[in-house]
């Protein structure tokens, strides 16, 4: 059971950061889901020959050991690509905490145990600033209560019940829907001929 | 009580409500590809579950393959396509693969073998699954573990979003396409100010456009974080709907797929389409467009010192200057193609621009059918010849190629590329590449001036 996310949180104020840009194409030719720890925010992180650019919040102290990033509006925007979820929970990122989210990027969070609180504009520029200045000191996400704790803040963050569940569960929405076959064969009952789809091969 | 189309849709589909607030929701039909899906079927592996309705799935090769060949050209490539074929055919499920005479970009082919009709629910893990919402259809973008949902169990657990109305109204000028209709909306709604809606166009500028033009403004509204875009099913959709491979053989008849006169949305944002110009994007997210008679925005146009460092960064990867005219940026490449904008309407127009000229010196100009049939359509039409005169380089194979760049098409450090795509992101096209959105017949006529330039100068 996810309770409670603790960890050092990096700032990444950019607005609009892209699945292109958390997870660059070329990690993207895989059959697997490992492997993508290197690949996330690589041009971020990584100049042109591979070498860790000193400037970039990720790789300086303390912020290496970051599991919460602090991130711009819409983040996630663009491409469907799972792998951007993926990468950052191989690189241990544990919470997002935003203004907005791209709708399936949200969804493959949740799939994924990473947990994107919303919060407002004002209070995500103050964890901004606790994140920048707090050199070390942990900013804590509570699911059960949706409250987010850094210092001397203590919001309230939004997150909708199925995915906050989901989240505290720990569980595995394909096999939680096929406890719900009887339903779905009763709707497939209600459908006539006209609706049946069938591809031909 | 009156609900918009798509309160219409969703409840047409709802299988059940969920303990914890999602609904379970049906899927119709669920297309994939070869990059977002081999996880899924490796995924069903491992929990030892079947497809639960093999026959309402497609998947096509689409994203990794070269197009200047029907090979994979590759062993990573190879890889992907293999694996996709493999899993397609242990579920027996239907594949258009390379080589398939109906073979393409998912979003091209499937309204071209009549496999979208009003009223469906269409899934699928890709974003621009908006598309189906051209023909009345709710269709939207999946996530990989989504994807192994829908095999499961035909179904997703959804939320239903807000409804947001956006209404083009006006005829729009000559030399205005659905493309810069939708490049405005992005502009005007902000990327991410759709994010948690879904959206209905509607207006003369809208109901006027053919069904190509439809579905580009449809792909497109995914760039607003919309999940879902639709416009109401009309006789140009009746029409549309005729003389494919899956003509007739399902109808989704229980309602009438437009929104009640009296429906209410939670927004509603109108657009004068005299207003639209032919657009260009200058930075790297869709809604940093100007007019193509416009300037590149400068510092002066902003207040917040958080506005003006993000337009620092924007231009500073896009090699820009602040405050330069639209018109004087040099470009290295031009490309069409993308399910955006790579059918025959799009080669078409392109083609109408290239009649006669010649690509500019050391400009490198490639064209990619959105699909195999497209190509053997323009081919007989005689555009193939019009882009191959004009200098353009015609591929033989059909993909999404530079639109992501996850073949052999990668735009190099620095390279400028006019672009008929959806995204200009940062590494888009290739590690460094900037790239600029527009109209394919504003592309041709960058490609023929060798910098952006204004489609209604060529007459
Ligand atoms: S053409 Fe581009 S946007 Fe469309 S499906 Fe392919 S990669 Fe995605």
């Amino acid at each position: 059971m996810m309770k409670t996310i603790k960890g050092i949180a990096a700032p990444l104020p950019l607005a609009n950061v892209d699945t292109d840009v958390i997870m660059p194409k070329r990690f993207l030719i895989t059959i697997t889901r490992e492997g993508l720890a290197d690949g996330t925010l690589a041009d971020l992180r990584f100049d042109n020959v591979g070498q860790l650019r000193p400037e970039f919040i990720l790789n300086k102290a303390p912020w290496t050991r970051a599991t919460i990033l602090i991130v711009g509006d819409n983040f996630g925007c663009g491409s469907s690509r799972e792998h951007a979820v993926w990468g950052l929970r191989q690189l241990k990122i544990d919470a997002c905490i935003g203004t907005s989210f791209a709708g399936i990027f949200y969804d493959n969070a949740r799939k994924n145990g990473l947990a994107l609180p919303i919060v407002s504009p004002k209070t995500r520029d103050a964890l901004l600033q606790f994140s920048s200045n707090a050199r070390g000191a942990k900013v804590s996400i509570n699911l059960d209560n949706r409250t987010i704790t850094a210092g001397e803040i203590s919001v309230v963050f939004e997150m909708d019940n199925a995915t906050r569940t989901s989240l505290i569960r720990g569980s595995d929405d394909t096999l939680d829907t096929l406890e719900q076959a009887a339903a779905i064969h009763d709707f497939e009952a209600t459908l006539d001929d006209s609706m049946w789809v069938n591809v031909i091969q | 009580m009156s609900r918009t189309l798509y309160d219409k849709l969703v409840d047409a589909h709802k299988v059940c409500n969920l303990p914890d607030g999602d609904m379970l929701i049906y899927v119709d039909f669920h297309i994939m590809n070869e990059y977002t899906s081999p996880q899924a079927f490796s995924g069903l592996s491992a929990k030892r579950l079947d497809v639960w309705r093999s026959e309402a799935h497609l998947a096509v090769v689409d994203h990794v393959n070269a197009t200047r060949d029907s090979k994979p050209h590759d062993a990573a490539s190879k890889l992907l396509i293999d694996n996709l074929e493999a899993n397609c055919i242990k579920h027996g499920i239907a594949l258009y693969g390379l080589g398939d005479p109906r073979q393409g970009i998912e979003h091209v082919v499937v309204p071209e073998q009549g496999l979208v009709v009003p009223g469906m629910l269409i899934a699928c893990g890709d974003s621009h699954t908006t598309t189906y919402g051209a023909y009345g259809a709710l269709g939207f973008g999946i996530g990989t573990s989504e994807v192994e949902h829908v095999l499961a169990t035909q179904t997703l657990r959804y939320k239903r979003m807000k409804t947001m109305r956006v209404i083009v109204e006006g005829d729009t000028a000559p030399g205005v396409t659905a493309k810069d209709i939708i490049m405005k909306v992005v502009h005007v709604v902000r990327a991410g100010g759709g994010n948690g809606y879904a959206v209905e166009f509607a207006g003369s500028a809208i109901r006027d456009l053919d069904m190509a033009g439809r579905m580009t403004v449809c792909n497109m509204a995914v760039e607003l974080g919309a999940r879902a875009a639709l416009i109401a099913a009309d006789e140009i959709t009746e029409a549309a709907l005729k003389g494919h491979p899956h003509t007739g053989q399902f109808a989704f008849k229980g309602e009438n797929w437009v929104s009640d006169p009296e429906a209410v949305f939670d927004e509603e944002i109108t657009i004068s389409g005299a207003n639209i110009e032919p657009l260009i994007t200058w930075g790297t997210s869709p809604d940093q467009s100007v007019p193509i008679t416009a300037n590149v925005p400068s510092k002066l146009d902003y207040v917040s010192p958080k506005a003006k460092a993000a337009l620092e960064r924007s231009l500073k990867y896009m090699g820009l200057t602040e405050g330069q005219s639209a018109q004087s940026i040099k470009i290295d490449t031009a490309f069409i193609g993308s399910c955006t904008n790579s059918r025959i309407e799009d080669l078409r127009e392109a083609a109408k621009i290239l009649q006669g000229r010649q690509v500019a010196e050391g400009v490198k100009a490639i064209v990619v059918p959105g699909s195999a049939m497209t190509r053997i359509k323009a081919e007989a039409e005689g555009l193939r010849d019009v882009f191959e005169a004009a200098g353009f380089e015609w591929r033989p194979e059909a993909g999404c190629s530079m639109c992501l760049a996850m073949n052999d098409d990668i735009a190099m450090d620095g390279e400028r590329v006019a672009s008929s795509t959806n995204r200009n992101f940062e590494g888009r096209q290739g590690r460094g590449a900037r790239t600029h959105l527009m109209s394919p017949a504003m592309v041709a006529a960058a490609a023929v001036s060798g910098h952006l330039a204004d489609v209604r100068d060529f007459k």
